[in-house]
């Protein structure tokens, strides 16, 4: 009976540890994958650097580098890509914070459980779907009032864009108001505040940096955002700052590349690669800044 | 007494502005949802019907239709979840219940989490450096359901964490104290009370998944398959690439064929949403503590 155990005992430990080397495993692979896109962004775009000097790519204002007269300069790209998320951010903070502090701080629990489902969907729209409604919806509707606004621009492409954001923040920042201890917002009733300046004064400081945490990953989300623009912001590489004219960001160059039949290995091909380390880059740089105020805001309360 | 008075009639009405204010832009927002829907069901649903459905592609609007893309997202949804369901719930297990508070857990923290926040193109570009070209599976449903699988990876690990997080500890204490091995109280009792939130969480992504588009053009997805597949390294489109195509194309003819596709593909989306709310729910009335 004893030797029994004690031979089931030892078979149940090897199995225990192999079963943990294999979820330790597993949870390594998210680590691999990273080490991937690092890894094949910087080898893929190496090439690219050996023949572009790094003066060109950052001191050129045109990118047309499928062209016989090809320029790499990068800033055309980033000026789109700067230009949408500005104008998705310009709609999607507003109305993202007031939203998220109307739910926390005035909405009863009912109603609050009913919109914020309904608000969730607005991020669960495919992203091609949101394109379609932009270029085929918000665009001739725009040229109503502005009637000088191209055909493909940046503006409806980034007030589309916000629409799909505003849930991501709302839903962030109203976990960080919710957050808020009860008995600052009590303290402040009990002084004769009203709600909205118990929220404007009181809530969102003690909830400051999950806001901004909200508002950075935001950010995040907008730069990386790729079909919306590349369907109503049309594919030219433009110099401008113009909100009504066409543009590309570096998301929409990466698509309009990878459509075209372009050879494996060619200069072309590796351009795609160094759009996408520049926006991995872009992105990282937020993501940490965001994810840093998030922690910090945890330990708070 | 005039002024004082005078004060709280102005912060009671500055109160009531930011009502009407906050509630114009949640009404706003929900309205443009809806003209969404709207706009896409009025062009598109009549142009649904079963030769739509069961036709392929064409030259001519009025002739084409979804076979290839809905056979093609259906293959790449099963690649995809097959990769993400075991590997998240793997690892998410791991980091939950195993994990020591080391600097190595924490590294693996910081980059899953940094890892949901990477833009769905980059994965794109990985995958078609690593899948396309060094492992050589080439443009085909395989590598397109790796892809999508990586990307929805952190979505699924961290549900599945909140999910076995939510068990409380004495469930734990209680099946060690009988004697039961750390996996033995794992899969007898932690697991089937986190289903609830695991399967929300598969959902949800699997949800981001199907309507997911920038990453397949990157690693080569066609816009024009008149064929079906017939093994997992076979080119491929899916019902959001199909969609792009004719949504980029001049004609109107082909616009309404896009929002006949878009009809289709919110409506999946948005219904597994609405079962995923419904699961999570449901199981939360089910297990109380």
């Amino acid at each position: 009976m004893k030797t029994f155990l004690n031979r089931n005992r030892s078979h149940t430990r090897i199995k225990e540890k192999l079963i943990k080397g294999i979820l330790f495993l597993a949870s390594l692979c998210s680590v691999f994958i990273t080490g991937g896109i690092v890894f094949i962004l910087v080898t893929q775009s190496l090439p690219f650097f050996k023949t572009v000097s790094l003066t060109q790519f950052f001191l050129d204002t045109q990118w047309t580098p499928l062209f016989s007269d090809a320029h790499y300069g990068i800033w055309p790209l980033i000026s789109g890509t700067f230009l949408t998320t500005s104008i998705a951010l310009g709609l999607a903070i507003p109305m993202g914070i007031i939203m998220a502090l109307f739910l926390s701080e005035y909405a009863k629990t009912n109603v609050r459980e009913m919109i914020k489902p309904a608000l969730e969907l607005l991020s669960a729209v495919p992203t091609v779907v949101y394109g379609y409604f932009a270029l085929l919806f918000i665009t001739p509707l725009l040229q109503n009032w502005i009637p000088s606004l191209s055909g493909f621009n940046v503006l409806s492409a980034g007030l589309t864009m916000g629409m799909m954001i505003i849930p991501f923040i709302s839903s962030l920042s109203e976990d960080a108001f919710h957050a808020v201890p009860m008995s600052l917002r009590e303290g402040s009733y009990a002084m004769g505040a009203t709600r909205l300046q118990t929220a404007v004064r009181v809530v969102i400081p003690a909830a400051f940096s999950g806001v901004t945490a909200s508002v950075i990953l935001g950010i995040s989300r907008a730069v990386g955002e790729t079909m919306i623009v590349a369907i109503a912001a049309g594919m030219q590489p433009n110099f401008t700052w113009n909100p009504l004219e066409p543009a590309q960001t570096l998301t929409a160059y990466i698509v309009q590349v990878s459509l075209g039949d372009l050879p494996h290995g060619t200069l072309g091909y590796h351009t795609i690669f160094v759009a996408g380390l520049t926006l991995f880059l872009i992105t990282f740089v937020f993501n940490v800044i965001g994810h840093t105020f998030r922690l910090k805001f945890r330990e708070m309360y | 007494m005039t002024p004082l008075k005078n004060i709280i009639r102005k912060n009671k009405f500055l109160d009531f502005l930011f009502i009407v204010l906050s509630s114009f832009f949640l009404l706003f927002s929900l309205l443009m949802l809806t003209l969404l829907i709207l706009d896409l069901a009025v062009t598109g649903l009549p142009r649904i019907s079963w030769a739509f459905l069961f036709s392929f592609p064409s030259r001519f609007a009025d002739k084409a239709g979804i076979l290839s893309a809905w056979v093609g997202t259906t293959c790449v949804m099963g690649v995809t979840a097959l990769t993400a369901i075991p590997l998240g719930i793997a690892s998410g297990i791991y980091l939950e219940e195993y994990a020591q508070k080391n600097w190595m857990m924490h590294l693996i923290e910081i980059n899953i989490s940094n890892l949901a926040s990477v833009p769905s193109i980059v994965f794109g570009l990985m995958a078609l450096g690593i899948f396309v070209y060094t492992l050589g599976l080439g443009h085909s449903i395989l590598s397109a359901g790796l892809t999508l699988g990586l990307l929805i990876l952190p979505i699924v690990i961290c549900t599945t964490r909140e999910a076995i997080r939510a068990v409380p500890g004495y469930i734990r204490e209680a099946s060690y104290a009988v004697g039961a091995t750390q996996w033995q109280t794992i899969r007898d009792h932690i697991l089937p009370y986190s289903t609830g939130g695991i399967l929300t969480g598969i959902m949800i992504a699997l949800c981001r998944a199907i309507g997911e588009t920038a990453p397949l053009i990157t690693i080569g997805a066609l816009t024009f398959i008149a064929f079906l597949p017939h093994s997992l390294l076979d080119p491929f489109t899916v019902m959001p690439i199909q969609m792009f195509n004719w949504t980029s194309r001049p004609q109107e003819a082909f616009h309404v064929n896009a929002a006949a596709t878009g009809i289709i593909l919110l409506g999946m989306t948005l219904s597994m949403n609405a079962v995923a709310i419904y699961v999570r729910t449901s199981f939360r009335k089910k297990i109380q503590w």
